[in-house]
């Protein structure tokens, strides 16, 4: 029970290990051996959080199952989650598995592939359960390693390019936030998250290399902490990586990247820079809520031009996850209520698309809108899937879009009802984007020679989808039951605002 | 009782989606359509007080709680529910019923499609939706319930996939719908902000104790409740298809008949209706904002069936038609007589259902014709159609006998007759300042109703056969279970009126004083009684004149409506494109977004955003390291050691004058 974190954490890499090390050969038996044990793997870890629910206190709005020892006399290794963490580290773990069942028919080096994303499993995790800022630096740093090979590696033509790009936006980000780290550390004596949360950094006026600054210190921290999760999340006007990645991204790199990569950002400005520098970020408030509104409204027209299905679910993306800062940066309950709720929605829908659009591309090799139509009629399954998933993306009532793009607009409304009102013609906008591709796709008559037999979803197909459409469902009519596992732990962090 | 009204419909759609391959497509629509006959059946118990309910909202489990923000899934049954219930359940248990008939053998599918299993999936999943939105008891419910009857509608309109203009039609429906939401959604936004709850009762209590702190203008003139009656308002503009967002209620005939009948006639386009009569004591508040639905409302009336005029498609001239009976309803909201707009709900649902069915027989007897120029004499053909859109006709136009309140103390006439009569004199008899305005309107549309109507008719049934002379041979009446919906329909649209008109609209025995809460100053159901005879009179005058016009047009005197459509040819086009909104929209909507979203895209995104960055990355950089490493190969590994340096120095000197302070 005392290292129920570690052992969640670790585990993936365990199972990389047991890969590298046992899973000899490169032949067909061999990659089949190195697939299963990874699944297993993410099978373990998964029914591992969910007995960590079960364990979790939904009446204690701090930090439980915390962990901590010293390493090497300064490295201080603290794990620990609240309502917030567990949320996404359930996020993480429900869907790694189907990311590997996903990707079953994956045929180019096989071992590493699989090794890449255990090894991206286990830094997630300790993204979101390290309560130490370097150990929290490290696995979120680290986490772009894996990220950039498998892009790099299995990624289609412009792979090179793109998971360049994907490498240098998030680098640049994450130095500033090292750079603030240090000064944090440097100021307050502490790396521990749990005692930075009490510590108030400096709002007044200062000198900095002997010139005036009428802002203090915690808006420069603020805004180095911004620059690297306004890249992760990612917010305009630094979005335009997300999109080059995507297209390049396997489907599974997709998935993950969308699901649970984005979300750093959000966890990020939940964790750091609204408890630590409320000041600033009550300074930053009206910038961030311009950034995003202008992502909402400015990335969903985009997304109506767009003519490869991975850019427009990208683009939409971006949108959605406008919704998330908008959400938080209201600091009232509904906002932040829904902006975790909707990190998670987001991850489930948007991992649905994806995967959904993985399913036509190793049928057909293509992306490109224009060359589907009418797929219906012959994957009648494949379109209630992919309906479902449509409508969870334009925010239907009933499925779980709807429950965090409300919240997250309520919050919004009792700060800025002008701001609001803008966010929220998103509503009509992601309509269009989205239904159009599914028409373009899915309605018409079956035309085009090339897609004329193709087939319906296979076993493995359905038994990848249908979890996300049970789970955007059922959180639509009882979203109670994950708000009842964040709320408190939101409900302490707006306390400790004021 | 009430869980089962509710969720039986949501069963049936479970079961026709999912499981039709097991128990066969047959056995599974059939199902749905018995269980679909029970619900009806309990529904009017429950309706004519067979059965007695209780009035409080009955808890089923949480939905979303969030601080104070509370909004769980629950059922209750006023008198306002109890009618929409009766309505929705009566006329989707027919339509079901009906649509097995019609769906038999559809010519858009092959052998072995399940189409049908589909069909009515989606059917009993409207009906499910509609029941939770007259059944909610807060706005979270209400909405959930608006926008799953969108999305069914959506659905249904799309029904036949294959087709380019049911698949644009859908969308235009989904879109032009959102619109409305989108200010649906604003005026949730605003009523929870301004009292703090989302349930209708402590809405409408805390506007009853606090009265002068909402009243207060905050915006110009208007007070936070007109504000919020005002986004109220256009969301249900949206849904009920008012002037302004009424594109997609023609378009959406792309649907099967069936859908046309049940959707876009008499339950989802009244949900409008439904929501400002929810919020009657709301409304009652907004002057200003209740003379705006006035004046909307009489707009799309008038629109609409001067458009109808001259369509040609059937189900085109009943679908403006709806829209115009539509408008009707929101001059009597608007007006502050919600009984009226309730009655009138009511009493066209079965007459426009009526309508549709029948036109549905016709089409399907036809082999799918819709144009009415190709029709003709076939009143011989289709005896029984004929005579069940004669009676549809009647109602719709006002058939009745004019002041027989005076001699029988009701008012005795087929039910469009007694509804949209009572609608005019309440809107005579309202304060409102638009009263004239709305007056003249509704008495000129309703000439208009009854030239198109009976334009429909004559074209349709009297005359020379104008078609394919082979279909006309084999055209035959539809089967029993299709005839059976439209002679239940029928007895609706006779005698409802007559029936229920003093239990609507009685200022003694107030059926809906539990739903509809009137201010003080509004008289109307007891002003209404009280118009001059004039007024009495005038829109059975306005009736007489459209049949006989209609008359002289068509069957009497038929180069006449030519020759007339020839000497005013630019009134004729103009009504003929539907006013033109399509191409004004297209023009100043759609194509401007299509621009802007272009230009985002290749200029903000790729040129500006990307091309600062990727010039920094690709030129600028580059072109310093070829300076200082004077290597000429700079690519990527070269600025990310550059860059590397960089921090590192700049790192430094922070740490070190930051350890100095």
């Amino acid at each position: 029970m005392t290292f129920i974190l570690s052992l969640i954490t670790f585990l993936p890499l365990l199972g990389a290990a047991i890969i590298s090390l046992f899973v000899q050969g490169s032949d067909l038996r061999a990659s089949e051996n190195a697939k299963r044990v990874s699944l297993v793997t993410s099978l373990f870890v998964f029914f591992l959080s969910i007995f960590l629910l079960s364990q979790f206190d939904y009446t204690n709005a701090g930090f439980q199952f915390v962990e901590e020892f010293l390493w090497l006399g300064f490295f201080n290794y603290k794990l620990g989650i609240d309502g917030i963490s567990i949320s996404l580290v359930l996020l993480t773990a429900s869907i790694m598995p189907i990311v590997f069942l996903s990707s079953w028919g994956i045929n180019k080096r096989v071992k590493e592939f699989l090794i890449a994303f255990l090894l991206l499993e286990t830094l997630m995790i300790g993204v979101f359960v390290s309560l130490d800022l370097f150990l929290f630096y490290v696995f979120f740093e680290a986490g772009l390693i894996p990220m950039f090979l498998i892009i790099g590696i299995w990624g289609g033509k412009d792979r090179v390019f793109a998971s360049f790009k994907f490498f240098l936006y998030t680098l640049l980000g994450s130095i500033l936030m090292l750079i603030a780290m240090i000064v944090m550390w440097d100021v307050s004596g502490t790396t521990d998250i749990t005692k930075l949360l009490n510590f108030k950094f400096d709002h007044k006026p200062m000198y900095f290399l002997g010139i005036f600054m009428p802002v203090g210190m915690q808006t420069f921290l603020w805004l180095a902490f911004f620059a690297s999760f306004a890249v992760k999340l990612p917010m305009f006007p630094l979005h335009t990586w997300l999109p080059d990645a995507h297209v390049q991204a396997p489907t599974a790199g997709s998935v993950v990247l969308a699901a649970i990569l984005l979300k750093m950002g959000g966890y990020g400005f939940l964790r750091f820079s609204l408890p630590m520098f409320y000041e600033a970020s009550l300074y930053f408030q009206n910038f961030v809520f311009l950034l995003s509104i202008i992502a909402i409204v400015y990335t969903s027209l985009i997304a109506l031009a767009q003519t490869d299905m991975k850019k427009l679910i990208a683009y939409s993306s971006v949108a959605h996850m406008g919704f998330v800062t908008v959400g938080v940066f209201s600091f009232n309950q509904q906002g932040l209520d829904g902006a975790v709720f909707q990190m998670l929605s987001h991850g489930f829908i948007s991992a649905g698309l994806f995967l959904v659009v993985g399913v036509i591309y190793e049928r057909t090799g293509s992306r490109d809108i224009s060359s589907f139509g009418g797929l219906t009629n012959n994957m009648p399954s494949y379109a209630f899937v992919f309906m479902i998933f449509t409508l969870g993306n334009i925010g239907l009532p009933g499925t779980s879009g709807f429950i965090g793009e409300f919240l997250t607009l309520i919050g919004l409304f009792n700060e800025n009802y002008i701001y609001a009102a803008i966010a929220a013609l998103g509503v009509i906008l992601s309509a269009c984007y989205a239904l159009f591709l599914y028409k373009r796709m899915m309605f018409g008559d079956l035309i085009k020679e090339s897609i004329k037999r193709i087939a319906d979803l296979s076993l493995r197909e359905k038994f990848c989808l249908y979890p996300f459409v049970i789970l955007i469902i059922f959180l639509g009519f009882y979203p109670v039951i994950v708000l009842d596992v964040f709320s408190p732990s939101l409900e302490l962090l707006i306390e400790g605002l004021e | 009782m009430l869980e089962f009204i509710i969720l039986s419909p949501l069963f049936g759609a479970f079961v026709c989606g999912f499981f039709h391959k097991v128990f066969g497509e047959k056995q599974v629509i059939v199902f749905a359509t018995i269980v679909l006959l029970l619900s009806a059946l309990a529904s009017w118990l429950i309706f004519l007080g067979v059965f007695s309910l209780n009035n409080d909202s009955k808890i089923l489990f949480a939905w979303l709680r969030s601080g104070s923000f509370v909004a769980d899934w629950s059922i209750k049954l006023d008198s306002l529910g109890k009618t929409m219930l009766v309505v929705v359940t009566s006329v989707s248990s027919l339509v079901h019923l009906y649509s097995i008939g019609y769906m038999e053998n559809d010519h858009n599918w092959g052998k072995t499609d399940l189409y049908k299993a589909r069909f009515f999936s989606y059917l009993s999943l409207f009906t499910f939706a509609m029941l939770v939105l007259v059944s909610a008891d807060n706005i979270m419910q209400l909405f959930f319930g608006w926008e799953g009857v969108g999305l069914a509608s959506y659905l249904l309109i799309g029904f036949y996939y294959k087709k380019p203009s049911a698949n644009s039609a859908a969308i235009k429906a989904f879109i032009v719908n959102r619109v409305g939401d989108f200010f649906f959604l604003v005026g949730i936004f605003l009523i929870y902000v301004t009292f703090d709850t989302v349930y209708f009762s402590d809405i409408f209590l805390s506007l009853e104790t606090s009265n002068r702190t909402f009243d207060k203008p905050i915006f110009f003139e208007l007070s936070i409740v007109e504000i919020i009656c005002f986004f109220l308002f256009v969301g249900a503009m949206g849904k009920s298809a008012q002037i302004f967002l009424h594109t997609w209620l023609p378009d959406a005939m792309e649907g099967p008949t069936p859908v046309s009948a049940l959707i876009h006639a008499a339950t989802m386009v009244t949900a409008g209706v439904f929501l400002i009569c929810r919020f009657s004591p709301v409304f009652e508040m907004a002057p200003v904002t209740s003379s705006l639905v006035v004046i909307i409302g009489s707009s799309t009336a008038f629109f609409a069936a001067s458009v109808a005029l001259v369509q040609n498609d059937i189900k085109r001239i009943i679908a403006y038609s709806t829209c115009s009976q539509l408008g009707f309803m929101f001059v009597a909201a608007g007006s502050g007589f919600y009984h009226a707009a309730i009655f009138h709900l009511f009493t066209h649902a079965f007459f426009k259902a009526l309508l549709f069915l029948g036109a549905g027989s016709i089409i399907h007897s036809m082999h799918h014709e819709q144009d009415i120029r190709k029709f003709g004499g076939l009143r011989l053909k289709l005896p029984w159609t004929f005579v069940m859109m004669l009676i549809g006709t009647l109602a719709i136009t006002g058939a009745g006998i004019p002041l027989s309140y005076y001699i029988f103390g009701f008012n005795f006439g087929l039910s469009g007759f007694v509804s949209k009569d009572i609608i005019i004199e309440g809107v005579f008899a309202s304060t409102n300042d638009f009263t004239p305005f709305a007056f003249y309107m509704l008495i000129f549309s309703a000439f208009l109703t009854s030239f198109y109507s009976w334009r429909l008719v004559f074209l349709t049934f009297f005359g020379q056969f104008r078609g394919n002379k082979d279909v006309f041979l084999h055209c035959h009446e539809p089967s029993w279970n299709m005839l059976i919906p439209l002679i239940l329909l029928c007895l609706g649209s006779i005698f409802f009126g007559s029936l229920f008109e003093y239990s609507f609209t009685s200022e003694k025995y107030q059926i809906f004083a539990d739903a509809i809460l009137l201010s003080s100053k509004n008289t109307i159901l007891h002003d209404f009684h009280y118009v001059p005879l004039g007024v009495k009179l005038a829109p059975f005058g306005a009736m007489l004149l459209g049949v006989g016009l209609a008359f002289y047009f068509y069957l009497f005197n038929q180069k006449a409506p030519i020759l007339l459509a020839k000497e005013l040819n630019i009134l004729y086009q103009f009504l003929l494109n539907k006013w033109y909104f399509d191409e004004i929209y297209e023009a100043i909507i759609i194509k401007p977004i299509k621009f802007i979203s272009k230009t985002f895209w290749q200029l903000g995104d790729i040129f500006i955003i990307n091309g600062s960055i990727h010039g920094l990355a690709m030129v600028v950089i580059p072109k310093f390291v070829s300076l200082t490493s004077k290597a000429q190969s700079g690519f990527v590994y070269h600025y990310a050691l550059v860059m590397i340096i960089g921090f590192s120095l700049i790192l430094s000197a922070f740490v070190f004058y930051l350890i100095d302070y």
